[in-house]
């Protein structure tokens, strides 16, 4: 098992080095058109081969996963933390709190999220730089994505209420900011691990789909989300195996970061 | 004895070649609809799947032949323009009936030209017939003639009655009685709608064998292209009416016979500038935008060579104006699309004020030249043109931001708000004659997109367009109307109010079980000719 988690973190490794130095690792500029060579097979200018404007593949692939790779976590992570507050705090606190906390995350679950996101991209200028473009994409699926992992986190706080080592913890003195941070906290890392584990490859496909409505990462900056797009007809599927790079990188990387911390995951 | 034989044996062969050639009659013809009919009532046609329907059921009184775009007579034996442009009488072919059997005459064309022409039931076919103020007179002369008088002269108006579906006046089954090659058999709501032969066609083959030779034709509601062609190629369905280049030349590539290429269609993909005065712009934009020399450069930026071969995969041409080559009347010959030449492009700038600093392009107050492309999200042909497009300009020093919206968002800004700087869209168009421009060149048009609903023309060159459409449109002599819609290509050619980009091709594929496939540019393209469209004789068995 040792060996697999060596392995997995030398992929990790390796993958975030090269997306961190794409602009030196990367065979060619992202946005380059090789109009002469569109849909081109694996060559040894185009390891990966070219897409459907001629760009290369892996050099996008590279770019893509630096993109992905630092703002999907990013984004995971602030909706974790979130989730951690509300639910957590929902959870643990019981009554009235609790009360508002759920009834706060029903709506926010029950409202119709696409008309919301429609009323954004309108309230938003069309002329968005690259960067800004990135940066409201990933804060908007943070803000989105928070109320799902919040009943998750709830549920594991309300049943730690009840717990005997909590009750004992009480019955010791132990109280508020102490009894939170020292013994019920500690108990739902796994929890609060498991989604935002769960969250990040939610948030890269996500981030595809918010492209549909005008909202995603813009051409012709990659991500993974927007080589994912690529993806979504029969045609390029079967044009070549090196057309489906970025989902089998996605797969690679999501079951190393599995391997790599595994016990923060599931321990109690 | 052995003479008689042979000769047997020959008539035989002959006859078996001929059963070859010809397929055999019956069987069932399967194909997909991409989305579900609106309407099964051929006055209300308003969309291009119901138009599917229309066009298989119903009969017309004269027909465009869509590989010769010539008019062919129909119901109608023949027909003539009167009174300058201002009527049409038609005499009408004898002895027909509709589908259930209800006899044809020329008070079926009177109530259907009524119906049609009904305020309250607002036809879209309808509306082409509204030449001006006062309602069109409807007379019959007789049980096999009849005359329509409109109230201003309707230039072309021969062409117009393609879409119009004989109604029955007597038939208790209304619409549903047909007198086209097949009638409605079956609606299952998102699932097919199937037609079946109308045992009172008309028309035979040269053979006198009646017409159609399909007992039946199933048209399934799919959405899905992937599974279109995935069935196409299980040999589920027998042709797909359009294709995008990518499957085509996956389909190319795995059987030849059963791809067609029929050529540049009547659609074109163009690019137009904002320049709606009251729009939220920044001013300095607006005076980019009005700006006909920034136009022009911008178009010789743009390398419409490099969008066919690599979007297209060569199943397009550089499109030169608003008419396509395809329309091989009203086509302006000798009209070149523009030249791809940066430097060119860059010189007519600097011409104009503008410079390029460090590989940035400023204006002449110092203003970064930076705009966005808005497109319809999903349409992956408009969003590759976009991108390299904005590589294009990029050589000029332009950022172009391409942003794609949801189509409702899309014509909100586009028609509403006109909260957008440029965008990116296309024509599908069915009817070549240019009255069915007139929505879009018309200044005072909802369709003139670069800047609508104009109270008076607000250029010399709007103006002019302006005076030129109408005249073609009341014009009875087709040389002059000829005349008068080249100057508007040629106009459209010089000011580029849309920078057209390409003409796409009309991509089609046919199962070689069908016999008699010819597609055309045209729609229906590849089943424009159902009536004699045939099955190889193992699929003619089967229903």
């Amino acid at each position: 098992m040792k060996t697999v988690r060596s392995i997995a973190l030398t992929v990790l490794v390796i993958v975030f080095g090269a997306a961190v130095l794409a602009d030196w690792v990367a065979p060619a500029p992202y946005a380059r058109q090789f109009r002469s060579a569109p849909n081109a097979p694996p060559s040894r200018q185009f390891p990966l081969g070219t897409d459907e404007l001629g760009r290369d593949r892996l050099s996008r692939l590279l770019f893509g996963s630096r993109v992905s790779l630092l703002l999907a976590p990013a984004a995971a992570a602030l909706s974790t933390l979130l989730a951690a507050l509300i639910g957590g705090g929902a959870g643990y606190l019981g009554g009235r709190w609790d009360r508002f906390a759920m009834r706060s995350i029903d709506l926010f679950l029950a409202l119709p999220w696409l008309f919301l996101l429609l009323t954004v991209r309108a309230t938003l200028p069309l002329n968005v730089s690259p960067a800004a473009s990135i940066t409201i994409t990933f804060a908007l699926l943070s803000l989105l994505g928070w109320a799902a992992p919040a009943r998750v986190i709830r549920a594991g706080a309300q049943s730690l209420r009840q717990a005997d080592f909590i009750l004992q913890a009480r019955a010791s003195g132990c109280r508020g900011a102490h009894l939170l941070f020292v013994h019920v906290l500690p108990n739902l890392r796994p929890v609060i691990s498991a989604q935002f584990w769960i969250s990040v490859p939610v948030f890269i496909l996500g981030e595809a789909t918010l492209g549909l409505l005008g909202l995603g990462v813009t051409e012709p900056l990659p991500s993974w989300g927007n080589l994912l797009r690529g993806l979504e007809s029969y045609s390029p599927v079967v044009s070549g195996p090196w057309a489906l790079s970025p989902i089998l990188l996605l797969f690679v990387v999501m079951s190393c970061l599995h391997l790599v911390f595994p016990g923060r995951e599931f321990s109690t | 004895m052995i003479r008689r034989s042979i000769l047997f044996i020959h008539s035989l062969t002959v006859v078996a070649l001929a059963a070859a050639a010809w397929g055999q009659a019956g069987g069932q013809l399967r194909f997909c609809l991409r989305a579900e009919p609106k309407t099964f009532n051929p006055i209300l046609v308003d969309d291009q799947y119901s138009d599917a329907i229309r066009y298989l059921t119903g009969g017309v009184l004269i027909r465009a032949n869509r590989r010769t775009q010539e008019l062919e007579p129909e119901l109608a034996v023949s027909w003539k323009i009167q009174k300058g442009g201002r009527g049409i009488v038609f005499e009408l072919r004898r002895g027909l009936l509709f589908s259930d059997g209800t006899p044809f005459s020329a008070a079926d064309v009177a109530y259907t030209m009524h119906a049609l022409l009904d305020p309250n039931v607002h036809s879209p076919s309808g509306d082409a017939f509204r030449s001006g103020p006062g309602d069109p007179v409807i007379r019959v002369l007789n049980p096999y003639s009849v005359a329509i008088d409109f109230p201003s002269p309707l230039a072309g108006m021969a062409r117009l009655f393609d879409q119009v579906a004989i109604l029955s006046s007597r038939s208790p089954r209304k619409e549903m009685a047909v007198l086209g090659p097949f009638m409605l058999a079956e609606h299952k709501a998102g699932a097919y709608v199937l037609l079946e032969r109308n045992p009172n066609y008309w028309k035979r083959d040269e053979q006198g064998r009646r017409l159609p030779y399909l007992a039946s034709v199933r048209l399934d509601i799919q959405q899905n292209r992937d599974i279109e062609l995935l069935r196409f190629r299980r040999g589920q369905l027998h042709l797909i009416n359009t294709l995008d280049p990518d499957s085509f030349d996956r389909l190319a590539a795995e059987a030849p016979s059963s791809v067609y290429d029929a050529g540049a269609s009547l659609d074109s993909e163009f690019l137009w500038f904002n320049q709606v005065a009251g729009a939220p712009l920044p001013e300095y934009k607006k005076a980019w935008f009005a700006s006909k020399e920034f136009r022009r450069a911008l178009s010789s930026a743009i390398n419409r060579d490099d969008i066919c071969r690599v979007v297209y995969r060569g199943h397009a041409l550089p499109a030169a104006g608003p008419v396509s080559p395809a329309n091989r009347v009203w086509f302006r010959e000798g009209l070149e699309p523009h030249r791809f030449d940066p430097a060119a492009a860059l010189r007519g700038l600097q011409g104009s004020g503008f410079r390029n600093a460090g590989g940035v392009l400023y204006d002449r107050d110092g203003h970064r030249v930076e705009f966005s492309v808005i497109t319809n999200a999903g349409n992956k042909a408009r969003e590759r043109m976009a991108v390299m497009i904005q590589q294009d300009l990029a050589q000029l020093g332009i950022h172009l931001n391409v942003v794609t919206l949801d189509l409702p968002s899309l014509l909100e800004r586009i028609g509403r708000t006109f909260d957008y700087e440029s965008c990116l869209l296309g024509f599908s168009n069915d009817d070549p004659d240019p009255n069915a421009q007139m929505n879009v060149w018309l200044s005072s048009a909802s369709n003139h997109q670069w800047n609508p609903n104009q109270k008076a023309p607000q250029t010399a060159w709007e103006a002019e367009i302006d005076r030129l459409m109408r005249a073609q449109a009341s014009a009875a002599d087709p040389k002059k109307r000829k005349a008068f819609f080249d100057r508007v290509q040629e106009i459209a050619r010089e000011e580029e109010p849309f920078l057209y980009l390409v003409y796409k091709n009309s991509l089609s594929a046919v199962s070689p079980a069908v016999h008699n496939a010819s597609p055309a540019a045209l729609r229906p393209q590849s089943y424009w000719n159902a009536e004699r469209l045939s099955l190889t004789p193992e699929l003619a068995g089967s229903r």
